[in-house]
């Protein structure tokens, strides 16, 4: 690595030395203006096209009217207007709503039209990243560092070897010292691609080994890509990667696929086929001697082809010895794209170095992803913790408080439009909020039923579908957006493989303090002493002077208040919608009863295990996240079958029956 | 496992007075709804409404099932629908594959080679599984061309399912609200592997034109509804007498017994397992079979119907009609499903209150959500109490 | 009448207040009544045979109206009876007024085949405008062949279907998948795809298509990630941080996304975090409309694309016309979106029919649908051809930060394919009602494969 930016210095003075000239800045002669000379290219200008662009563009460029670079930059940026009665294009001001036409090459206002009178021309990405690559050379000395940096950009997205020079001549006027480095980077990059001299070139390759970062990969892979190939013998002269063995590296099928493909074999016969063939030469109801109701087996129908191909009528088919034949007489390979192959090593040497970090840096991701999602399980099951945990109340309007603490978070986006207040607000109001209707759910439902457990589960169930009915009744069936603030957008990136958005940061912050919050209040406080003793024996805390319906309340209230905050943070990551909390309540409960009831580091460990259980099974499959989240059930339920009480299972008394 | 002195029949229905009752209804009840329906002439309930009822039925059916696994057992699964949904997955595999093969052998027929059976197989998977991007038969179709091997899937799969997650459950003492999580999650479980496409039932689309049932298809779906409605209404009464049976024996007596005390009838002797085992199975099989009259009314089946919310809206009908009582179950679930495809179909007026029109489309879940707490809170017995009310008191 | 000041006023509050919604057939004395006596009693009134009666016109709306399909479907409701509203100030139809008949499958597979069946018989409606999922179509479908119905399907489609009972006015992949992927192959110079969905027939159809389509134009199998998610999926880091590392194969890499609802919510979200811009790595979504815009902040997402057959953005009179009508009936802020444009064709096309055969019996009507023809709203005319689909032309638009898209690419009129020819099994297939009377015909053996449709 250190040695890439002398590298970077040295291959341009030699080639800035040389191609100096082709470069030199022509002072064209205003003969006509730009307007002209844009008509000779209407309909492609007018419909921009990738196909057609290159075209327009050396068009432009060798008649280099003045003007030029800045119509293509607007014409970029959708700034550039066709008027579809004369075909003329025109810049245009919006004034209101009208648009106000403005002559290209005088730069006076023409007319004012509506925007019907007139079309946009809107060239889509690919053709903007073809004009913005012809633009490098304008803009890479460009005064505005915004211009220059898009001009990096159009490099890195599509580069080619024309663009090594204006780099490297660019580098040495740069002032940005962050430009500067990436002007570097990416002349190493187009010189490993693209460079003539073959030194610079290894060099600029040997220089991107162990290099984890995307485009470093994507120029290594570029340079390392194979095309697969067969012939009877091994061409001379081509790079051969490697001699693929039948049987080992492709299968016997396979192979004579490729063979078929490249007009090396005749295609085999299908039972379709033969059925098709056999059909064309029915005579008197029979084929081949074989009447044609007896060919409903597929040993008929081959001794009908038999008779067939005895008779000369049809041609004769493969045979399963001249398909392993034709295979036998030929060879398979791969070979490299890359003629040259010193390039092809020290790519492959650079890449087999990459490899090992790009492994490490792959289980940091997931290990990432794992504690992410381990963080938002946690956070959406911490509630129920406490009440199902530490109470031993089933709340199946768990969920719905969380949907109740999202929903909160948008009303208050209504009347707070700074993102960053309204968090700041909607935090603690989605807590009051929730806080009030567990209270209120406690204090009317649930404390009739402490002793008939299950029938809490069904009330609470009843209160679940009453109120995700009445969000959706007053908020719509719709999802309702719910943004976050841009200082948590955005991600937290350590390099371009690891990295984890802001937001999920956020979320593990908060379980974080939640985690150590209510430890706090359980282990620390006057309250927590008081729910623990109530929990573990009612009458007996009533008697010590502790009033259990004021505690039970409070419980109840704590844990629905840290569901309406989850209920935020989970809105700012993903939808806010009616059906939002019904998605976590089963994974909560399973993650509160894989953790161990009554334990808020039980539920804690519950979280992490099912959050790097579910990735871990992802990660083995990544086309179906469905059934990775099937597997994930399956696992524990057979896991609380061997160990009923959680993780972290509470011993003596504390436990209950 | 000691099994409960056979009562003679004679003894059984005079000291149940309510069996007789029941059946009776039900007979009235299917016969007023025969000679009223279209199929039979008078025209008077409409095809969709025969069918509704007949669907009703099989609702009833699977709750009385859930009101002796939990009224009678203390057993709250929240599973129950599953077993209702593989029945109707095994019914619904040998109508679609026998159907499709009709089509298959007649479309065939055209050719003027005869096919081959592996052509018509081919044929079946594709025209059956094109819907899902694939052309294969899957194993788990092996036996769909029989109606005999799949009707034996029907009480088999479901049965066995019960058996294997029962005896790990209950071996492990998992009991109470741990149980309901279980079950719970067992439907979940098996909601989510249905839904995946590749696992050989059609995803998301499920099993669907089960109403038209292969080699019946001169009859109308006027006289089909009937069939099936006569077939559930003879289940259900069949499946009401042998769970009143068992309920009023020696056998119910255990079961109630370790549905108040689990721990002192363990002390007492008796194999609590086993015996939970055995309802937990027979009312998975019973399930089942309900859910396999079920589906060819409805038409289709797919993995939605598994989802952990139906198996607690089946809790929460027999809460409603009142648990520990067979009628109770039954009265729960035809009220609460009538009553909701009533009121969503829009077939109650809108209320208009001046400043707010109420729409019963928007707010019947909300009435229902509360009226379950209601019922919880203030009749623990359900509507079956009032009956009590009635009776014991003249 | 209660009106709400923020957009969250649900969807069906417009319909509310009014007699658009009439009550479906219970008479209104039979409140006090019990639950049993009036279900029979609204049975026995409602099959009293209706003779020989033509007014009003019904037109039956099957439509969920709760459940997780509201969200789509209550918008398409309102449409339909916006519709109404229109054709009846405009004097109706035969001479009759139109009644909308609506009722609501909840999102319950089942209840689509169920309230289909009590449209048809009980409510007697003439035609149902319906459906948003395949598998809702696909319950619906044997009713509405056994009792000779007719169904307006409004949504784009895997295809693999032609009804003879239902007319398809979304796209089919031909008008949707396949011209979005060449605009990824030749406009962007897309090489490596990313196939993203949320696990249902839509998505695995589509990009089983897709995946033909697409190593029929030489891309590689390696080239091609397929992922399939759970509906209302929300963890996406992963997803996303796997599309991003295919750029390391060196080739561009582009997103088609069949996610659906709000799914798609998370995900775009999830890809604005990770700084996934429109110009490395573009998204094209099949499923995201201006309604599914409107449940997150856009700013994040500028230039990825979705491609449809209609944007609200579209510059034409009709178009302004048929949004201020659409704003005015239902609210400010609500958006008009694909499926909608399918209905007013569909509504309109059929309303010409019914008013061309003279009678809404549902033979005559479909023979008039054949060649029926009607103006898009974003220009061009819309052709019903045998097949029971319509040409279309394919628009790809951006988002832009204002939740709408600039439309960026529109095609001709591009003719529905129901059987789609990049799959050998449907390649020989083929579908024309109106010359070879046949839905599903086999033109290898010459043979119709089957009358009803593949359900």
């Amino acid at each position: 690595m250190r040695s890439i930016p002398s590298l970077a210095r040295l291959v341009a003075t030699v080639l800035a030395l040389g191609l100096l000239s082709v470069l030199r800045p022509v002072v064209a002669l205003a003969q006509d203006g730009l307007q002209p000379l844009l008509q000779e290219y209407q309909a492609e200008i007018a419909k921009p096209s990738r196909s057609t662009v290159e075209k327009v563009l050396s068009g432009l460029m060798a008649a280099d009217r003045p003007g030029t670079a800045e119509f293509l930059l607007r014409w970029q940026d959708r700034e550039v207007y066709a008027r579809p009665t004369d075909g003329l294009f025109f810049y245009a001001e919006e004034t209101g709503d009208a648009l106000r036409l403005i002559d290209i090459d005088s730069g006076a206002a023409v007319a004012e039209v509506s925007s019907r009178e007139v079309s946009q021309i809107r060239p889509n990405s690919g053709v903007r990243a073809v004009i913005a690559a012809a633009l490098v050379p304008f803009e890479l000395n460009a005064a505005d560092p915004a211009r220059r940096a898009a001009a990096l950009d159009a490099i890195a997205r599509s580069g080619d070897a024309s663009q090594i020079d204006p780099l490297s001549q660019s580098i040495e006027t740069e002032t940005d010292p962050a430009l500067k480095q990436r002007k570097e980077r990416l002349l190493t990059l187009l010189t490993a691609q693209f460079a003539s001299a073959l030194p610079y070139r290894l060099a600029a390759i040997e220089g991107l080994a162990g290099d984890t970062s995307i485009e470093a990969r994507s120029v290594l892979n570029q340079l390392t890509a194979r095309v697969p190939g067969v012939g009877t013998a091994l061409p001379t002269g081509a790079n051969i990667a490697n001699v693929l063995e039948v049987g080992t590296d492709i299968s016997e099928v396979e192979a004579y696929d490729r063979l078929v493909a490249a007009n090396l074999a005749p295609p085999r016969q299908s039972a379709t086929d033969r059925r098709d063939v056999l059909a064309q030469h029915i005579v008197d109801g029979a084929v081949g001697g074989v009447p044609l109701h007896l060919l409903n087996t597929d040993a008929a129908r081959a001794r009908a082809y038999e008779a067939l191909e005895a008779a000369g009528t049809v041609p004769p088919r493969a045979a399963e010895d001249e398909v392993a034949r034709a295979v036998a007489a030929h060879v398979f390979y791969e070979a490299y794209a890359e003629p040259n192959p010193e390039v092809t090593t020290a790519a492959e040497e650079a890449l087999s170095a990459t490899s090992r970090a790009l492994g490490l840096y792959q289980t940091l991701d997931l290990v990432l992803d794992g504690l992410s999602l381990a963080s938002i399980f946690f956070l959406a099951a911490i509630g129920l913790a406490i009440t199902f945990g530490v109470m031993g109340v089933i709340n199946m309007a768990h969920g719905e408080f969380i949907m109740m603490g999202a929903y909160t978070g948008y009303v208050v986006q209504l009347f707070i439009p700074d993102y960053t207040v309204s968090l700041i607000v909607a935090l603690p109001l989605a807590f009051v909020v929730t806080f009030g209707a567990g209270v209120a759910m406690e204090r009317l439902v649930i404390r009739h039923l402490y002793t008939r457990p299950l029938e809490t589960l069904l009330a609470t169930f009843g209160i679940s579908i009453a109120l995700q009915q009445l969000a959706k009744n007053i908020f719509g069936t719709q999802a309702r957006p719910l943004t976050a603030p841009d200082w948590l957008s955005g991600a937290l990136t350590l390099n371009d493989i690891v990295s984890i958005s802001n937001i999920r940061v956020a979320i593990f912050v908060l379980a974080l303090i939640f985690l150590a919050l209510l430890l706090f209040i359980l282990k620390r406080t006057r309250l927590g002493l008081e729910v623990r003793a109530v929990t573990q024996n009612p009458g007996m805390a009533a008697s010590m002077g502790i009033d259990p319906d004021r505690i039970n309340m409070l419980t109840f209230g704590l844990g629905s208040g840290i569901a309406g905050i989850a209920g935020v943070a989970i809105g700012l990551y993903a939808q806010v919608t009616s059906e939002m909390g019904a998605n976590y309540i089963v994974q909560s409960f399973m993650t509160v009863v894989v953790g161990g009831v009554g334990n808020v580091w039980g539920t804690l460990a519950g979280a992490s295990l099912i959050g790097f259980l579910q990735k871990g099974i992802e990660w083995f499959n990544p086309s179906n996240t469905l059934a990775a989240q099937t597997y994930m059930i399956l696992f524990i339920i057979l896991f609380i079958q061997f160990r009923p009480k959680g993780i972290v299972a509470l011993k003596g008394r504390a436990a209950g029956d | 496992m000691s099994t409960s002195e056979i009562a003679p029949r004679r003894r059984f229905l005079a000291e149940n007075p309510s069996v007789l009752w029941f059946l009776g209804c039900l007979a009235l009840f299917t016969l007023g709804v025969t000679v009223l329906s279209e199929g039979f002439g008078l025209a008077l309930i409409s095809t969709s409404m025969v069918k509704i009822l007949g669907m009703t039925l099989c609702l009833c059916l699977i709750a009385v099932a859930m009101d002796v696994v939990w009224g009678y057992c203390g057993i709250l699964s929240l599973g129950h629908f599953a077993f209702f949904g593989l029945g109707g997955y095994a019914i619904g595999m040998w109508l679609m594959y026998a159907r499709t093969q009709g089509i298959v052998v007649e479309s065939l027929s055209a050719t003027p080679i005869p096919p081959t059976e592996i052509e018509i197989e081919n044929a079946i998977a594709s025209q059956i599984f094109g819907v899902v991007g694939s052309n294969e038969l899957p194993w788990l179709w092996g036996f769909a061309h029989s109606l005999a091997l799949q009707l034996m899937m029907v009480v088999l799969v479901p049965g066995l399912l019960a058996l294997v997650f029962g005896w790990l459950a209950f071996r492990s003492r998992v009991t109470g609200v741990y149980l309901s999580i279980l079950t719970q999650a067992m439907t979940l479980a098996l909601s989510l592997y249905l839904f995946q496409n590749d696992t050989g039932l059609r995803g998301n689309n499920g099993l669907s034109g089960l109403q038209n049932i292969p080699g019946l298809d001169h009859l109308p779906q006027s006289s089909l509804s009937l069939w099936f409605f006569w077939a559930s209404a003879l289940a259900l009464g069949l499946g009401y007498l042998v769970f009143a049976w068992l309920v009023s024996g020696k056998f119910g007596s255990v079961i109630r017994a370790i549905r108040d005390n689990e721990a002192r009838v363990r002390f007492l002797g008796y194999d609590v397992e086993s015996y939970k085992l055995v309802i937990f199975t027979l009312t998975a099989v019973v399930s089942a079979i309900a859910g396999a009259l079920y589906y060819p009314q409805a038409g289709i089946i797919n993995p939605a119907e598994i989802a952990p919310i139906a198996s607690i809206y089946l809790a929460v009908w027999v809460a409603i009609g009142g648990r520990g009582r067979l009628y109770g179950a039954v009265i729960g679930a035809a009220v609460v499903s009538l009553a909701s495809s009533w009121f969503t179909g829009g077939g109650a007026p809108n209320i208009d209150l001046g400043f707010y029109t109420l729409n019963w489309t928007d707010w019947w879940l909300v009435l229902l959500g509360l009226g379950f707490v209601a019922v919880t809170l203030f009749f623990p017995r359900g509507i079956g109490g009032l009956f009590d009310m009635i009776v014991r008191k003249p | 009448m209660l009106r709400r000041q923020n957009d969250g006023g649900g969807p069906e509050i417009a319909q509310r207040h009014d007699a658009r919604s009439p009550d479906m057939g219970a008479p209104k004395d039979m409140t006090t009544k019990t639950f049993m006596a009036s279900l029979v009693a609204t049975t026995i009134l409602a099959t009293a045979p209706v003779l020989a009666q033509d007014c009003p016109v019904k037109v039956g709306v099957l439509h969920s109206l709760s459940g997780t399909m509201a969200i789509s479907e209550t918008t398409l409701k309102d449409t339909v009876l916006m519709l109404v509203d229109q054709q009846n100030a405009k004097g109706g139809l035969l001479g009759c007024p139109i009644e909308a008949v609506v009722v609501d499958p909840a999102s319950d597979w089942p209840l689509f085949a169920e309230k289909a069946r009590e449209l048809l018989t009980v409510n007697e409606v003439d035609v149902i405008f319906g459906s948003w999922t395949s598998v809702s179509r696909k319950s619906a479908l044997p009713v509405l062949e056994e009792l000779n119905g007719l169904m307006f399907y409004p949504v784009q489609y895997e295809g693999e279907e032609s009804s003879r009972n239902v007319f398809y006015t979304g796209a089919a992949p031909n008008q949707q998948a396949i011209p979005a992927v060449d605009y990824f192959l030749e406009e962007l110079g897309v090489e490596s795809f990313a196939l993203l969905g949320t696990d249902y027939v839509y998505p695995r159809t589509t990009n089983n298509i897709l995946d033909a389509y697409l190593k029929s134009k030489g891309v590689a199998a390696e080239d091609i990630f397929v992922n399939y998610t759970p509906f209302g999926h929300s963890d996406w880091a992963t997803i996303v941080a796997d599309v991003v590392a295919l750029g390391a194969g060196g080739k561009k890499v582009g997103v088609i996304s069949t996610i659906n609802g709000d799914a798609n919510i998370g995900f775009y979200k999830e890809l604005a975090a990770a700084g996934v811009s429109a110009d490395d790595i573009p998204v094209v979504a099949f499923s995201v409309g201006e309604e599914e815009l409107s449940g997150l902040d856009t700013t994040e997402l500028v230039g990825h694309l979705a491609a449809w057959n209609y944007f609200q953005s579209a510059d034409t009179e009709i178009n302004a016309e048929f949004v201020k009508a659409w704003k005015a009936y239902a609210g400010e802020n609500r958006v008009t979106n694909d499926p909608m444009e399918a209905h007013y064709i569909g509504f309109n096309m059929w309303v010409n029919a019914v008013t061309q055969a003279g009678t809404t019996d549902v033979d005559a009507v479909r023979e008039a649908m054949w060649g029926q023809e009607f103006p898009n709203l974003t220009g061009g005319t819309a052709v019903m051809l045998p097949n029971h689909h319509l040409t279309k032309p394919v628009l790809i638009g951006e988002i832009r930060a204002d939740g709408q898209f600039d439309i960026i690419s529109q095609t001709e009129e591009v003719p529905g394919d129901a059987w789609t020819d990049y799959l050998p099994e449907s390649a020989p297939l083929t579908s024309d009602w109106k010359d070879l009377g046949c839905g599903m015909y086999n033109t290898e053996t010459n043979t119709c494969v089957q009358m009803t449709s593949n359900y």
